[in-house]
């Protein structure tokens, strides 16, 4: 068919191509493989070789690991995760949501011209400058109204509201465009209101997959992130007592600290345990997501 | 009108045009309904028979840029009148559209909809309301022990009967049917026909089809739709035997469509 260079020719072709996107693929998978097994060596000496007890890691209260002895209790930075993370997809999911609806089934076109582009916006706002934003507004607004210093777990819930809000409300809008239009005409043809239609078919059935993993994605957001939080939430280590107390999250506590800290000391090793309860916690948000899409497929 | 015989008249559409946005769709149709039988819409693809269909439970309403002149009264009341109830209008006149679409939900819970919707929380009138209808889709032998398994567990002809089921639990008068087999087998389709000759006891039926044999076959009035008017209207009988319009003659002879 062809003549013995052609065909030496494509083989060229076709084995450079297969040779780049492997290789590509490999160093992902490798690199991947290789902060997992770092993280986890280091973040488990702490327990091995420094002998901390994970009990005391997972619920200790007191966070003082250059005292003699160390105290190790990481349970204000498991606390204060949780809570501006639940908190914050508390605030946003609702919002996000309802934007969502507004932009798809209310007024698709203000969604498409206005709504479209300010969340685009909202994204690509780096998260230093929400977190400036919410230091020299937010946090002097919560001092006035509520005294105390500002500075606290409700300035953080704030602050990441509006940091994971654009992640689910694209999300949802996508969750809400595939919604299927007969399912929308069946309801309103049984004499269903639009109201009613948005609410039962929508929300509550067909896009629910799809919003769940919204507000995961967002929420994954959430306790990821540091550097904003940092900035407003105090970063004290006391278990916070109220919403307008400070406190403390795994990501602002390794950053605030991690440059104070020997590599090796059992406090450096500690920071990264905390590392790696991060990496599980993303660990568990995937394997949710991945959980509700499959059961949104049957 | 027909010119055959009448028996009463439910429907009634008088100097019906239709635009979409500067395009006419429907040009003065006058067509009568009659209760208790089953009318067929007939005619080649886009000829305004689907969305004459559509201004019969007004879900023209949704498309954008629909405008609409003259009338359609259902007893005498005009459904475009600005005081009319759409809800009331929607639960009176049914709807079943061309591809299955149950919910994604439990067989029960695609039938309790309707009524839930409507106000209905009582547990007992709930399961009578949904094995009734089912009943009355011919359904209900075959599902009467999965009622709370998912709907799209079901075949294309099953969903289609669930659908069909779904309209009957919201009791309507008249139910409005939009090429509801063409996207089912046809054994599905059969047990679907089957079922309108049981349902026009009860109801009034207006199926738009674009299968000639199935008009033939289950309605008892057909209309011939073209470019937007209606060519001809009569007995279903007499229209397949001895149209009396050349074009009607043309298009149920295969000539074109």
């Amino acid at each position: 068919m062809s003549s013995p260079t052609k065909q030496h020719d494509s083989w060229w072709k076709e084995g450079v191509g297969k040779v780049l996107t492997t290789v590509s693929a490999s160093i992902l998978i490798l690199t991947t493989l290789a902060i997992i097994y770092f993280i986890a060596s280091k973040g488990l000496a702490t327990f091995f070789s420094n002998g901390v007890s994970l009990v005391e890691f997972l619920i200790g209260t007191e966070w003082n690991p250059e005292g003699a002895p160390g105290q190790f209790g990481a349970l204000p930075f498991i606390l204060g995760s949780f809570i501006v993370t639940v908190g914050s997809a508390l605030l946003a999911a609702p919002l996000g949501i309802g934007t969502a609806i507004f932009m798809t089934e209310i007024s698709p076109r203000i969604g498409q011209k206005v709504m479209q582009p300010v969340i685009e916006l909202l994204v690509g706002i780096p998260s230093v400058v929400y977190g400036f934003i919410g230091l020299s507004v937010l946090i002097p607004f919560l001092r006035n109204s509520f005294g105390g210093v500002g500075f606290s777990i409700l300035a953080g819930i704030l602050v990441l509201t509006v940091m994971i809000l654009p992640t689910i409300t694209s999300l949802s809008v996508d969750a809400v465009k595939r919604v299927p239009r007969d399912l929308k005409e069946a309801s309103l043809a049984l004499g269903a209101t639009r109201w009613q239609t948005i609410w039962n078919i929508i929300v509550l059935r067909s896009s629910l997959p799809g919003l769940l993993m919204a507000i995961i994605l967002g929420m994954a957001r959430a306790f990821g992130e540091a550097l904003a939080v940092q900035m407003v939430i105090g970063n004290t280590t006391a278990i916070p007592k109220s919403l307008l107390s400070p406190s403390n999250t795994l990501t602002s506590g390794i950053t605030l600290n991690m440059g104070n800290t020997i590599p090796g000391s059992a406090y450096n090793n500690a920071l990264w345990s905390m590392g790696l309860l991060l990496l599980i916690m993303t660990l568990i948000f995937i394997l949710l997501i991945r959980w509700i899409s499959k059961r949104g497929q049957a | 009108m027909p010119e055959e015989q009448v028996d009463k008249q439910v429907v009634h559409a008088s100097h019906l045009n239709l635009f979409y946005g500067n395009n006419q769709a429907l040009f003065n149709i006058n067509l009568s309904f009659e209760k208790n039988h089953v009318t067929a819409l007939i005619g080649p693809s886009g000829c305004g028979k689907s969305t004459f269909l559509r201004c019969l439970n007004r879900m023209n309403d949704l498309i954008e840029g629909v405008k609409i002149e003259g009338n359609i009264k259902i007893h005498n009341e005009d459904i475009y009148h600005p005081q009319t109830d759409i809800v009331q209008l929607r639960k009176n006149v049914g709807m079943v559209f061309q591809r299955p679409n149950p919910f994604p939900m439990t067989i029960y819970d695609n039938i309790a909809y309707g009524p839930r919707i409507h106000g209905l929380k009582d547990h007992k009138k709930l399961d009578e309301i949904v094995e009734s209808s089912l009943q009355k889709a011919a359904l209900w032998n075959e599902v009467k022990d999965r009622l709370h398994t998912p709907a799209k567990g079901l075949s294309g002809g099953q969903q289609q009967r669930l659908v069909i089921g779904r309209v009957l639990a919201v009791e309507p008068e008249i139910i409005l049917m939009d090429e509801p087999t063409s996207a089912l087998d046809p054994i599905s389709t059969a047990s679907v026909e089957e079922l309108l000759q049981e349902l026009k006891k009860s109801y009034t039926v207006i199926i738009v089809t674009h299968n000639m044999q199935q008009a033939a076959r289950s309605s008892d009035f057909t209309a011939f739709f073209l470019n937007g008017e209606v060519v001809e209207y009569g007995k279903t009988s007499r229209l397949f035997t001895t149209p009396k319009e050349k074009r009607t003659e043309d298009y149920i002879t295969g000539r074109f469509g």
